[in-house]
């Protein structure tokens, strides 16, 4: 190819640059915003800086859950992704070998990946109601059945127990950590076993096969050799696993329950709320999900240069 | 090296996975498929083997023909949305990913800026549609500029929660589906072809179009159907962009299930299934995802 730079590079950088604007000027825009003076408006122009709408955001602005809605996606988001980092790690080794099902469990996850979110959300609001209405319906048939009855003995008063308590205390499955969870990872688990599958065909199995040679065991052989080498791309998998769902909202819309999450949380702000707390609502969120991709990829650069330090020794005559 | 007692180590370490999945994903579907037949009074949904859903959801769509049924016409708009935002995403993202590809010769370079357009992909969707509000609002600085550059008197008011804006945020989120697959295809492909192609005398042109574009297929097909998937289920930027004003097929679900109408809302999921599914059968046939990995 030519060494001279073509007309068509300057285009195309111009093409790229103006996306990159597209991409990020928007967002930058509420950066900018949500540090408006306290008698600003959504717009610009700035009526002075200050740390107004912040601080306004930390009061809780009228709306109680906004602190309980961040902390519920931040815990939520740390479940996921320690489950979608372990679980991916498991099914990858699965899918190193042959068993019966794979095809089969593979285009499940690609059918999890991409069929439309509000289906899913709906189908696992559908499966908790159902759950729930089963539960419900024991409840009262135990009662029903064992509560004032003639001759009642140990057992019936057990059974006409649980049926009141049942009846007094059941409200729903559905919530954050089941429904909320479950939806989450149908959204997250796909990715992680994506990259899963990337890295293992890439995958030299010598290393594992020494490892063998020279008495490791299996547990062994993961820790001390698979491990260190599939690192970077596990940091890969928490990254997607976090931020997936830290800014999920599609599948999370019908299926976490009367707890709130975060991106539902600003959704519903945004036709009731007239001031700039929403973009600092946003300057946070972002702030976190930037927290959370600059440690990802500074892990990844210390890991590497650790790796260029500790790495082969071959030709040093160590 | 396989003993008998690990060759049902792959069976447990799949169990997670599937058991996630057949929980979540695959008997949610199977209920909503059954639930699509039942009835609902107030507070509970009922067994029931009835047609009524799919008959509500189709309603009047057969004989007011020739004239579209709001169904029809939902799904009419929601296509629209689906191929007008394809063709963009596809253009921008087939451009981006050759500049990096062909027109960036350093690596890291190429892995910064590759990266650079899918950092946001990380960030919040619901902010990233919030943030054009100030951009593209009656006083935002689109409608500013154009007014002090006398372009208009009066702020133009389609910017915002209009077909605009929701064509905008759709494409503005989901080029990245686009760029990462044709980026994975294209930087697989043999640099000494497109050399044998400039030195038979090919055009810029006619070496993407003879020999790029056929070679990226299957990543233009991995990104299309994920593009198209997204905006056919899309109720959240049509809700938030458009106002709340514009129907689509996802939308029309959402509201459903608000209003409790659980089995209706679970039959018209079916028919936006059966919908997703037909196109990206279609897609399908045009490449084998599993090689590509």
């Amino acid at each position: 190819m030519t060494e001279t730079r073509s007309r068509a590079f300057y285009i195309l950088s111009a093409v790229f640059a103006l996306y990159v604007l597209f991409l990020y000027g928007p967002t930058i825009t509420i950066l900018v915003l949500s540090f408006q003076g306290p008698s600003g408006g959504m717009t610009f122009p700035m009526n002075g800086v200050s740390l107004h709408w912040f601080h306004n955001l930390w009061a809780g602005i009228g709306v109680p859950n906004v602190v309980d809605a961040l902390s519920n996606s931040l815990k939520l988001g740390i479940v996921v992704t320690i489950i979608t980092v372990v679980i991916s790690i498991l099914g990858g080794y699965a899918f190193r070998r042959r068993f019966r099902g794979q095809d089969a469990l593979f285009f499940t996850a690609i059918a999890s990946l991409i069929l439309p979110s509000i289906v899913v959300s709906l189908g696992i609001a559908l499966e908790f109601q159902l759950f729930n209405q089963t539960i419900t319906g024991w409840g009262d048939s135990l009662v029903e059945n064992y509560v004032d009855i003639e001759n009642p003995t140990a057992w019936t008063n057990f059974l006409g127990f649980i049926g009141s308590s049942i009846q007094d205390n059941f409200q729903t499955l559905m919530g954050l950590f089941t429904s909320g969870l479950g939806a989450h990872l149908t959204w997250t688990l796909p990715f992680g076993l994506l990259i899963m599958f990337a890295v293992f065909n890439r995958f030299n199995p010598a290393y594992e096969e020494a490892a063998r040679d020279l008495g490791a065991s299996p547990w062994q052989t993961f820790r001390f050799v698979v491990l260190p080498m599939i690192l970077p791309s596990l940091i890969g998998v928490a990254l997607f696993g976090f931020t997936l769902s830290w800014d999920e909202i599609a599948r999370s819309s019908q299926a976490v329950g009367s707890a709130n999450t975060l991106p539902l949380t600003l959704r519903g702000l945004t036709t009731t709320v007239t001031t700039p707390v929403i973009y600092a609502l946003g300057t946070v969120t972002t702030a976190v999900s930037f927290a959370v991709i600059g440690t990802a990829i500074l892990t990844l650069l210390i890991v590497q240069a650790r790796r260029r330090r500790h790495g082969s020794d071959a030709g040093r005559g160590v | 090296m396989l003993d008998e007692k690990s060759r049902w180590t792959p069976y447990w370490q799949a169990a997670p996975l599937a058991i996630v999945f057949l929980v979540f994903f695959v008997l949610p579907l199977a209920i909503t498929f059954m639930v699509s037949f039942w009835t609902y009074t107030g507070y509970s949904i009922e067994p029931a083997l009835v047609g009524d859903n799919y008959a509500s959801a189709f309603d009047k769509c057969i004989d007011s023909l020739p004239d579209l049924c709001t169904t029809f016409r939902t799904y009419l708009s929601t296509l629209k949305f689906c191929l007008m935002v394809w063709l963009i995403t596809l253009v921008l993202g087939f451009t981006i990913a050759y500049y990096l590809v062909f027109e960036i010769k350093s690596p890291t370079t190429r892995i910064v800026l590759a990266l650079l357009t899918t950092i946001p992909f990380w960030t919040s969707n619901v902010i990233r549609m919030i943030s054009w509000i100030p951009l593209l609002g009656r006083n935002g600085l689109v409608n500013q500029a154009l007014m002090g550059a006398g372009i208009t008197h009066e702020p133009v008011d389609w910017l915002l929660y209009s077909s605009f804006s929701v064509t905008l945020s759709l494409v503005h989120i989901n080029t990245v589906f686009m760029i990462v697959p044709i980026l994975n295809s294209m930087s697989r492909i043999d640099k000494s072809l497109i050399e044998a192609a400039y030195d038979n005398g090919a055009s810029a042109w006619q070496t993407i179009w003879n020999v790029i574009v056929p070679l990226s297929k299957t990543g233009i097909a991995i990104g299309s159907i994920f593009v198209i998937t997204v905006v056919m289920g899309d109720f959240i930027s049509i809700g938030l962009m458009g106002g709340q004003q514009i129907a689509s097929a996802g939308k029309v679900i959402e509201t459903q299930i608000t209003a409790l109408q659980f089995p209706i809302a679970a039959a018209n999921a079916i028919v936006l299934l059966a919908a997703v599914l037909m196109i990206i059968w279609t897609l399908l046939r045009f490449v084998d995802i599993r090689k590509e990995l």
